[in-house]
Protein backbone atom coordinates (compact mmCIF):
# COMPACT_ATOMS: atom_id res chain seq x y z
CA UNK A 1 0.00 0.00 0.00
CA UNK A 2 1.05 3.24 -0.58
CA UNK A 3 2.20 5.70 2.35
CA UNK A 4 -0.44 8.23 3.06
CA UNK A 5 2.22 11.28 2.29
CA UNK A 6 1.79 10.08 -1.37
CA UNK A 7 -2.06 10.78 -1.08
CA UNK A 8 -1.46 14.29 1.15
CA UNK A 9 1.17 15.40 -1.99
CA UNK A 10 -1.28 14.98 -4.87
CA UNK A 11 -3.75 16.70 -2.49
CA UNK A 12 -1.41 19.70 -2.06
CA UNK A 13 -1.46 19.51 -6.04
CA UNK A 14 -4.87 19.53 -7.07
CA UNK A 15 -5.47 22.23 -4.43
CA UNK A 16 -2.29 24.42 -6.33
CA UNK A 17 -4.02 23.69 -9.69
CA UNK A 18 -7.51 25.14 -8.31
CA UNK A 19 -5.61 28.08 -6.84
CA UNK A 20 -4.25 29.11 -10.21
CA UNK A 21 -7.54 28.22 -11.96
CA UNK A 22 -9.44 30.78 -9.45
CA UNK A 23 -6.18 33.28 -10.55
CA UNK A 24 -5.90 32.62 -14.34
CA UNK A 25 -9.11 32.51 -15.03
CA UNK A 26 -11.75 35.47 -15.79
CA UNK A 27 -15.12 33.16 -16.76
CA UNK A 28 -17.28 32.78 -13.61
CA UNK A 29 -18.06 29.39 -14.68
CA UNK A 30 -14.60 28.21 -14.91
CA UNK A 31 -13.70 29.61 -11.58
CA UNK A 32 -16.40 27.79 -9.82
CA UNK A 33 -14.72 25.00 -11.53
CA UNK A 34 -11.73 25.87 -10.02
CA UNK A 35 -13.27 25.84 -6.74
CA UNK A 36 -14.79 22.23 -7.19
CA UNK A 37 -10.96 21.19 -7.67
CA UNK A 38 -9.77 23.18 -4.60
CA UNK A 39 -12.64 21.16 -2.54
CA UNK A 40 -11.95 17.76 -4.08
CA UNK A 41 -8.10 18.46 -2.84
CA UNK A 42 -9.54 19.33 0.58
CA UNK A 43 -11.35 15.96 0.48
CA UNK A 44 -8.78 13.67 -0.75
CA UNK A 45 -6.80 14.59 2.50
CA UNK A 46 -9.71 14.24 4.77
CA UNK A 47 -10.15 10.82 3.30
CA UNK A 48 -6.63 10.09 3.53
CA UNK A 49 -6.27 11.37 7.36
CA UNK A 50 -9.42 9.44 8.24
CA UNK A 51 -7.69 6.24 6.58
CA UNK A 52 -4.75 6.98 8.58
CA UNK A 53 -5.97 7.25 12.31
CA UNK A 54 -8.69 4.75 11.45
CA UNK A 55 -11.40 7.54 12.20
CA UNK A 56 -15.08 7.36 10.82
CA UNK A 57 -15.17 11.28 11.29
CA UNK A 58 -13.21 12.48 8.39
CA UNK A 59 -15.21 10.73 6.28
CA UNK A 60 -18.41 12.08 7.89
CA UNK A 61 -16.50 15.86 7.04
CA UNK A 62 -16.18 14.67 3.52
CA UNK A 63 -20.21 13.52 3.36
CA UNK A 64 -20.74 17.13 4.77
CA UNK A 65 -18.21 18.48 2.25
CA UNK A 66 -20.32 17.07 -0.84
CA UNK A 67 -23.44 18.24 0.31
CA UNK A 68 -21.71 21.87 0.73
CA UNK A 69 -20.43 22.08 -2.50
CA UNK A 70 -23.36 20.87 -4.16
CA UNK A 71 -26.00 24.07 -2.29
CA UNK A 72 -22.69 26.01 -3.76
CA UNK A 73 -23.01 24.99 -7.42
CA UNK A 74 -26.62 25.73 -7.24
CA UNK A 75 -26.64 28.69 -5.33
CA UNK A 76 -23.01 30.05 -7.36
CA UNK A 77 -24.35 28.87 -11.09
CA UNK A 78 -27.54 31.30 -10.39
CA UNK A 79 -25.65 33.74 -9.39
CA UNK A 80 -24.06 33.49 -12.87
CA UNK A 81 -27.27 32.88 -14.58
CA UNK A 82 -28.59 36.34 -13.12
CA UNK A 83 -24.97 38.30 -13.98
CA UNK A 84 -25.43 37.03 -17.67
CA UNK A 85 -29.11 38.29 -17.81
CA UNK A 86 -27.34 41.85 -16.44
CA UNK A 87 -24.22 41.80 -18.64
CA UNK A 88 -24.72 39.18 -21.00
CA UNK A 89 -21.35 38.35 -19.89
CA UNK A 90 -19.58 35.72 -17.31
CA UNK A 91 -16.51 37.78 -16.71
CA UNK A 92 -16.09 38.81 -13.26
CA UNK A 93 -14.29 41.70 -13.92
CA UNK A 94 -17.02 43.78 -15.49
CA UNK A 95 -18.68 43.32 -12.01
CA UNK A 96 -16.91 46.19 -10.43
CA UNK A 97 -19.64 48.05 -8.99
CA UNK A 98 -18.74 47.74 -5.56
CA UNK A 99 -15.10 47.86 -6.06
CA UNK A 100 -13.05 50.02 -4.03
CA UNK B 1 -1.06 -3.52 -7.54
CA UNK B 2 -2.61 -0.69 -5.17
CA UNK B 3 0.54 1.46 -6.05
CA UNK B 4 0.17 0.92 -9.69
CA UNK B 5 -3.40 1.92 -9.24
CA UNK B 6 -2.44 4.78 -7.41
CA UNK B 7 0.12 6.57 -10.11
CA UNK B 8 -2.43 6.04 -12.85
CA UNK B 9 -4.85 7.75 -10.85
CA UNK B 10 -2.47 10.23 -9.95
CA UNK B 11 -1.32 11.18 -13.08
CA UNK B 12 -4.93 11.23 -14.58
CA UNK B 13 -6.01 13.77 -11.60
CA UNK B 14 -3.19 15.99 -12.20
CA UNK B 15 -3.52 16.04 -15.95
CA UNK B 16 -7.54 16.67 -15.86
CA UNK B 17 -6.62 18.94 -13.44
CA UNK B 18 -4.36 21.06 -15.66
CA UNK B 19 -6.78 20.81 -18.72
CA UNK B 20 -9.54 22.11 -16.24
CA UNK B 21 -7.60 25.31 -15.21
CA UNK B 22 -5.27 25.69 -18.66
CA UNK B 23 -8.69 24.79 -21.80
CA UNK B 24 -10.25 27.89 -23.54
CA UNK B 25 -13.28 26.06 -24.11
CA UNK B 26 -15.70 25.59 -21.08
CA UNK B 27 -17.18 22.61 -21.97
CA UNK B 28 -13.39 20.71 -22.35
CA UNK B 29 -12.70 22.42 -18.68
CA UNK B 30 -16.30 21.13 -17.48
CA UNK B 31 -15.51 17.55 -18.96
CA UNK B 32 -11.98 17.17 -17.61
CA UNK B 33 -13.33 17.81 -14.47
CA UNK B 34 -15.66 15.39 -14.52
CA UNK B 35 -12.82 12.79 -15.19
CA UNK B 36 -11.17 14.60 -12.00
CA UNK B 37 -13.53 13.62 -9.88
CA UNK B 38 -13.72 9.99 -11.14
CA UNK B 39 -10.34 9.68 -10.49
CA UNK B 40 -10.93 11.06 -7.01
CA UNK B 41 -13.56 8.67 -6.39
CA UNK B 42 -11.03 6.02 -7.31
CA UNK B 43 -8.59 7.00 -4.53
CA UNK B 44 -11.28 6.63 -2.47
CA UNK B 45 -11.38 3.31 -3.12
CA UNK B 46 -8.36 2.98 -2.68
CA UNK B 47 -8.98 4.96 0.60
CA UNK B 48 -11.55 2.35 2.14
CA UNK B 49 -14.14 4.85 1.27
CA UNK B 50 -16.54 2.53 -0.48
CA UNK B 51 -19.54 4.86 0.14
CA UNK B 52 -18.01 8.33 -0.79
CA UNK B 53 -16.72 6.58 -3.38
CA UNK B 54 -19.99 6.19 -4.88
CA UNK B 55 -21.36 9.34 -3.60
CA UNK B 56 -18.58 11.17 -5.01
CA UNK B 57 -19.86 9.89 -8.35
CA UNK B 58 -23.04 9.96 -8.11
CA UNK B 59 -23.45 13.72 -6.48
CA UNK B 60 -20.58 15.07 -8.04
CA UNK B 61 -19.52 13.42 -11.32
CA UNK B 62 -23.52 13.17 -12.18
CA UNK B 63 -25.66 16.38 -10.36
CA UNK B 64 -23.11 19.14 -10.37
CA UNK B 65 -21.56 18.18 -13.59
CA UNK B 66 -24.67 18.27 -14.95
CA UNK B 67 -26.00 21.57 -13.70
CA UNK B 68 -22.35 23.38 -14.80
CA UNK B 69 -23.12 21.61 -18.02
CA UNK B 70 -26.48 22.82 -18.38
CA UNK B 71 -25.82 26.06 -17.18
CA UNK B 72 -22.95 26.17 -19.71
CA UNK B 73 -25.55 25.33 -22.59
CA UNK B 74 -27.85 27.84 -21.62
CA UNK B 75 -25.40 30.45 -21.50
CA UNK B 76 -23.56 31.01 -24.49
CA UNK B 77 -20.35 28.87 -24.65
CA UNK B 78 -18.16 30.94 -26.84
CA UNK B 79 -18.87 33.70 -24.15
CA UNK B 80 -16.68 32.55 -21.83
CA UNK B 81 -14.13 31.17 -24.75
CA UNK B 82 -13.91 34.44 -25.69
CA UNK B 83 -13.10 35.89 -22.64
CA UNK B 84 -9.50 37.01 -22.31
CA UNK B 85 -7.47 35.65 -19.48
CA UNK B 86 -6.25 38.02 -16.31
CA UNK B 87 -3.90 41.17 -16.72
CA UNK B 88 0.17 40.33 -17.02
CA UNK B 89 1.10 40.75 -13.86
CA UNK B 90 -1.88 37.96 -12.55
CA UNK B 91 -1.06 35.88 -15.42
CA UNK B 92 2.80 35.44 -14.31
CA UNK B 93 2.71 35.75 -10.33
CA UNK B 94 -0.70 33.77 -10.06
CA UNK B 95 1.35 30.22 -11.34
CA UNK B 96 4.31 31.24 -9.80
CA UNK B 97 2.43 31.58 -6.05
CA UNK B 98 0.62 28.57 -6.81
CA UNK B 99 3.95 26.73 -7.65
CA UNK B 100 5.57 27.94 -4.49
CA UNK B 101 2.64 27.40 -2.28
CA UNK B 102 2.39 23.37 -3.71
CA UNK B 103 6.37 23.30 -3.19
CA UNK B 104 6.25 24.63 0.41
CA UNK B 105 3.28 22.70 1.77
CA UNK B 106 4.07 19.62 -0.11
CA UNK B 107 7.80 19.70 1.01
CA UNK B 108 6.44 20.01 4.55
CA UNK B 109 3.97 17.38 4.51
CA UNK B 110 6.61 15.26 2.98
CA UNK B 111 8.49 15.90 6.00
CA UNK B 112 6.10 15.67 8.63
CA UNK B 113 4.60 12.36 7.41
CA UNK B 114 7.84 11.10 7.94
CA UNK B 115 7.52 7.00 7.40
CA UNK B 116 3.67 7.19 8.41
CA UNK B 117 1.69 4.30 7.33
CA UNK B 118 -1.25 2.88 6.71
CA UNK B 119 -2.70 0.97 9.60
CA UNK B 120 -4.64 -1.91 9.17
CA UNK B 121 -8.36 -0.85 8.08
CA UNK B 122 -11.12 -1.98 10.87
CA UNK B 123 -13.64 -4.62 9.34
CA UNK B 124 -16.55 -2.79 7.70
CA UNK B 125 -14.08 0.67 7.71
CA UNK B 126 -16.24 3.66 5.50
CA UNK B 127 -18.99 1.03 4.68
CA UNK B 128 -22.58 2.70 4.86
CA UNK B 129 -22.86 0.67 8.08
CA UNK B 130 -20.11 2.57 9.55
CA UNK B 131 -21.13 5.80 8.31
CA UNK B 132 -24.64 6.08 8.91
CA UNK B 133 -24.22 4.69 12.94
CA UNK B 134 -21.62 7.63 13.43
CA UNK B 135 -24.31 10.31 10.94
CA UNK B 136 -27.25 9.28 13.23
CA UNK B 137 -25.35 9.23 16.26
CA UNK B 138 -22.80 11.94 17.37
CA UNK B 139 -23.58 14.20 13.94
CA UNK B 140 -27.53 14.44 14.19
CA UNK B 141 -27.61 17.68 14.49
CA UNK B 142 -24.74 18.49 11.30
CA UNK B 143 -27.14 16.57 9.95
CA UNK B 144 -30.43 18.32 10.07
CA UNK B 145 -28.64 21.02 9.97
CA UNK B 146 -27.23 20.53 6.42
CA UNK B 147 -30.38 19.56 5.25
CA UNK B 148 -31.29 22.65 6.04
CA UNK B 149 -28.82 24.43 4.25
CA UNK B 150 -29.90 22.40 1.12
CA UNK B 151 -33.15 24.04 1.50
CA UNK B 152 -32.18 27.16 1.63
CA UNK B 153 -29.74 26.72 -1.12
CA UNK B 154 -32.47 25.30 -3.10
CA UNK B 155 -34.73 28.41 -2.75
CA UNK B 156 -32.06 30.63 -2.92
CA UNK B 157 -31.05 29.48 -6.11
CA UNK B 158 -34.93 29.64 -7.59
CA UNK B 159 -35.06 32.97 -5.89
CA UNK B 160 -31.47 34.66 -7.67
CA UNK B 161 -32.16 32.44 -11.49
CA UNK B 162 -35.21 33.39 -11.86
CA UNK B 163 -36.36 36.56 -14.04
CA UNK B 164 -39.61 37.73 -12.25
CA UNK B 165 -41.20 36.08 -9.17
Amino acid sequence: MVDPQYFLVVSTVLFALGVTGVLLRRGAISMLMSIELMLNAANLAFITFARQFDQVEGQIYVFFIITLAAAEAAVGLAIVIALFRLRSSTDVDTVNLLKW
Amino acid sequence: MQAAAFFILAFMAVLSGLVVISHRSAVISALALAFNLISIAGFFFLLDAQFLAFVQVIVYAGAIMVLILFVLMLLNVDEERRIERSGPVQKTLGPIMAAAFAAIVGWNVWNASGDATFPEATAGFGTVRALGLELFDRFYYPFEAISLLLVVAMVGAVLLAKRRL
